[in-house]
């Protein structure tokens, strides 16, 4: 077992949505689905890389208050979270796949600094660079 | 009306960031309200308001940030001449964009392109959308307001709006 971050979680507004969006769209696959009553722990991964999960949560109680819940609502939806990074061979390629899968680009791909890089997000609003790997 | 704006709906704030993704992907282009109001899918009477109260600032005015951002990047890493830049970042003449990156930045584009060629850069492992968010200029108020108060309020109106 190797040591390092294994899960790290952004924030989506709807759990079924999000679920879509990153498996049927961008072609993650679903590593742990548990629903405790209202609550649940979704995660994802990208094809071979083992080591890591995407954790695919919506802000509600118990872990927040409906108060806060909305708020943290509101600034993904703003597209005010942290910058996300999602490394491919070939940029052009995951960008023509991904468009034809309906995923909302914000930026062509455009080639600078020796790689290719492109913008897009989520449905909640969460942002990515897809970049292609040196 | 000082404070944290009232609540909106994350559904509308994620159509008022389509817009705000738009100008970034194109801040050359011009961005009229009812063309940005199409993006969001809302009326033109609410826009505006709608817009600067998801992200503080009136939309003409986020746009005109993200212009000056991109000359200064331009102005940072290419040796395209002004007049060029100037064109290529959406101004329709060489006067208004010395004019008003001067009062944004408070300096001109050549002096800008000079200190920032001496100054040594560190910033070559950051992706590049990251290093060019951390360079916006952060304009927090009208830039014929700025432009009054830098000039003392000695009473010469400017003539130029704010809408480039």
């Amino acid at each position: 077992m190797s040591q390092g971050v294994g899960v790290s979680g952004i924030y989506v507004r709807d759990q079924d949505e999000a679920l879509s969006f990153y498996v049927d769209k961008l072609g993650f696959i679903v590593h742990t689905d548990a629903k405790n009553g209202d609550y649940r722990w979704l995660t994802v991964q990208y094809p071979g890389q083992a080591s890591f999960q995407l954790g695919l949560f919506k802000p509600q109680p118990p872990t927040v208050d409906e108060a806060t819940a909305e708020t943290l609502n509101e600034v993904v939806s703003k597209g005010a979270m942290p910058p996300l990074v999602l490394i491919v061979d070939d940029c052009r390629a995951a960008y023509e796949r991904f468009s034809q899968a309906g995923v909302e680009f914000t930026q062509e791909p455009i080639e600078r600094y020796g790689s290719v890089d492109a913008s897009f997000r989520d449905p909640s609003g969460n942002g990515w660079k897809l970049i292609q790997a040196r | 009306m000082a404070g944290r704006p009232k609540a909106q709906d994350p559904k509308l704030l994620r159509r008022l960031l389509r817009a705000k993704d738009r100008m970034d992907a194109a801040s050359h282009e011009e961005w009229p309200v009812e063309r940005l109001a199409s993006v969001s899918g809302v009326s033109e009477a609410h826009f505006a308001r709608s817009f600067k109260d998801a992200f503080g600032v009136p939309p003409h005015r986020y746009l005109l940030t993200r212009r000056i951002e991109r000359a200064k990047a331009l102005l940072r890493d290419t040796d395209q001449p002004i007049i060029d830049i100037a064109f290529q970042t959406g101004w329709n003449s060489l006067g208004t964009f010395g004019r008003i990156f001067r009062d944004i930045t408070g300096e001109s584009p050549s002096e800008l392109r000079a200190r920032e060629r001496a100054a040594d850069h560190s910033l070559k492992e950051v992706p590049h959308c990251f290093v060019s968010a951390a360079h916006r200029p952060n304009l927090k108020m009208a830039v014929s307001e700025k432009r009054r108060r830098d000039a003392g309020d000695n009473g010469s109106a400017p003539d130029d709006t704010e809408v480039p």
